[in-house]
């Protein structure tokens, strides 16, 4: 009998200390989110099952594959953010990890200065983010089209990248670069400092080159680490808004649109909800496989 | 006498190493760097000398961007600093507070539907914010706090719960049950455990906590977006692109807009850089 009383009372307990969070998150996170998810199967009549979805793959805005496969842009916001990933993801997961071990090489306070700047992209607000990439990019005053200028290459590099349909995502992916390169390096050096020294210093009396100690020590014994920077680079990557939003919005032409920014305009411009919502589970689809595998990975521990 | 030269040179050879590591370090930074400083150059500089780039000469200075960005007619961001402030304070302290129970709740009370709710809240942490724009937008509208910076401190103080609970959830593992024990022996109830003995020893991870979510809610950008449209209520990052003008770029206007918008989570992350990056790395790897 006190036995259950006492589990009555672990049960009234956590009642008390979950409660104000659950219903925060049920409010304003997870019914949300349900109600969108059943606005994407209906419209103005009703239910009318996947055919928003199969609308949004007839629209040039979202996917264009003919022009994907002319490699003339815009290729549509689906494709766009694809290329991003493509090109995002692999570089700067890897200069993070290869920064990393460059800064843990020389530890100098010159040097802690330097990869400071690094960390410039994780604090500055992504909206800040975007004006700053369009004005690397800008015609006459932007100092990346006037250094290719003067190394001799013609329009559109050397004249503004947002104007111009082939180089408005180019520059955007290129800056988002600048952005995020920071998050991957601070997370791979955490990493790097709990690996055991004794482990280099071993390879280091076996004669083991700058390259080998790198790839048969640093990389693997990263790779849970790298693992999940990649995860969080592909989630971030996937609901990119701000910077397109400020820089280009989307244009010129949507040559640079992406999904998020589609959701957005299909809901609070043209008055859409039941398309946007639709946007919305897209990009949902997409991150919840990886959110489930993130969050059975945390549980486990 | 054979043996010196021999160490010598594998010295040097450490030394060369070192010193391509040290010129990659100091290169990479300052590739980084010229962003930023082209916007803090082009803040501080009159418009006229930076229409060919900001590197050009003469470096004279001026505060006019910065007072005009100031005293903005319609994009004011002395306002729009004012409430990202209060917005970024109250959207830090309330989730923090919650999140705390809940992990708290979540870390050692045992209970049915434990399991599921933390499973619940993992999964949250891949929901994108355009998954419930609209109906939160509706909801708010219906609470009458659309337009308000409450309704926006609701919004962010509910979204930061996941991973908070998730970090801090982790850190009070860590930290020794038999705290906790000898208290309850000493006959106190679960309530007056947490308040005096856990709380305390969170702190460091609450600080690590505060720090990331000012800056994230300070940033946040799509949620003011959708959620406030009174000008005299917009956050300073909404403002960012109202700066940019309708016909030509103000770059001067907008640059200043942009250092002082940045200035505030810039100077939370010099002054707090060791509990920004726990956070990070706590919230992340682990």
């Amino acid at each position: 009998m006190r036995r259950f009383k006492a589990r009555w009372r672990e049960w009234g307990a956590a009642l008390v200390f979950l409660g104000p969070g659950l219903v925060l998150l049920w409010l304003f996170v997870i019914w949300p989110a349900l109600q969108t998810l059943s606005l994407s199967l209906q419209d103005r009549t009703g239910f009318v099952g996947l055919t928003n979805f199969r609308h949004l793959f007839s629209l040039p805005a979202i996917v264009n594959p003919q022009r994907f496969l002319r490699q003339e842009p815009p290729w549509g916001a689906l494709f766009h953010n694809l290329v991003w990933v493509f090109i995002h993801l692999p570089i700067t997961v890897g200069l993070g990890l290869v920064l990393a071990v460059v800064y843990a090489r020389v530890r100098r306070w010159w040097v802690g200065l330097a990869r400071g700047a690094l960390f410039l992209g994780i604090v500055t607000p992504m909206i800040v983010g975007g004006v700053i990439i369009r004005y690397l990019f800008e015609g006459h005053s932007g100092i990346i089209p006037q250094l290719l200028g003067t190394l001799g290459l013609g329009r559109p590099w050397s004249s503004g990248w947002m104007a111009f349909p082939e180089t408005a995502l180019l520059g955007l992916i290129l800056g988002s670069i600048w952005l995020w390169t920071g998050f991957s390096m601070i997370l791979h050096s955490a990493g790097l400092s709990a690996i055991d020294p004794e482990l280099f210093e071993a390879a280091k009396i076996d004669g083991a080159s700058t390259w080998a100690e790198f790839r048969y020590i640093t990389v693997p014994l990263l790779r849970p680490v790298t693992f999940v920077v990649a995860v969080m680079t592909f989630l971030w990557e996937l609901k990119i808004f701000d910077i397109v939003y400020v820089a280009t919005m989307g244009g010129p032409g949507k040559a640079s649109t992406v999904l998020a920014l589609e959701m957005y305009l299909a809901t609070f411009r043209s008055l859409d909800p039941y398309r946007g919502a639709a946007i919305a589970t897209l990009i949902t689809a997409f991150s919840l496989p990886l959110g489930y595998w993130f969050a059975t990975r945390r549980l486990r521990r | 006498m054979q043996k010196k030269p021999k160490l010598s040179a594998i010295g040097a050879k450490l030394r060369k190493k070192h010193i391509l590591a040290a010129f990659v370090a100091i290169a990479v930074g300052l590739v980084w760097l010229v962003p930023f400083l082209g916007v803090v150059m082009t803040a501080l500089r009159p418009s006229r000398d930076v229409i060919y780039g900001w590197w050009r000469p003469p470096f004279l200075f001026t505060t006019d961007n910065l007072f005009r960005a100031w005293t903005h007619p319609t994009a004011s961001l002395a306002t729009g600093l004012r409430n990202s402030a209060q917005m970024a304070f109250f959207a830090t302290i309330l989730p923090t507070f919650i999140a705390s129970l809940m992990a708290y709740g979540l870390a050692r009370l045992r209970f049915p539907g434990r399991g599921p709710t933390l499973m619940t809240i993992g999964l949250l942490l891949a929901i994108p914010q355009q998954m419930v724009a609209w109906p939160v937008f509706q909801l708010l509208h219906r609470m009458g706090l659309l337009n308000t910076l409450t309704g926006l401190i609701l919004v962010h103080s509910a979204w930061a719960l996941p991973w908070m609970v998730f970090f801090l959830r982790g850190f009070i593992e860590t930290l020794p049950i038999e705290l906790e024990e000898a208290a309850v022996i000493d006959g106190a109830g679960r309530f007056r455990t947490f308040f005096f003995i856990v709380f305390p020893l969170m702190l460091p991870a609450l600080a690590s906590a505060m720090v990331l979510q000012f800056t994230w809610a300070w940033n946040d950008f799509f949620m003011a977006l959708v959620l406030v449209y009174d000008p005299k209520r917009m956050v300073v990052t909404q403002q960012i692109p109202l700066l940019r003008g309708q016909y030509h770029v103000d770059w001067g206007l907008l640059s200043a807009g942009a250092l002082l918008a940045m200035l505030p989570p810039l100077l939370v992350f010099i002054f707090l850089q060791r509990y920004f990056v726990r956070g990070l790395v706590g919230g992340a790897v682990k």
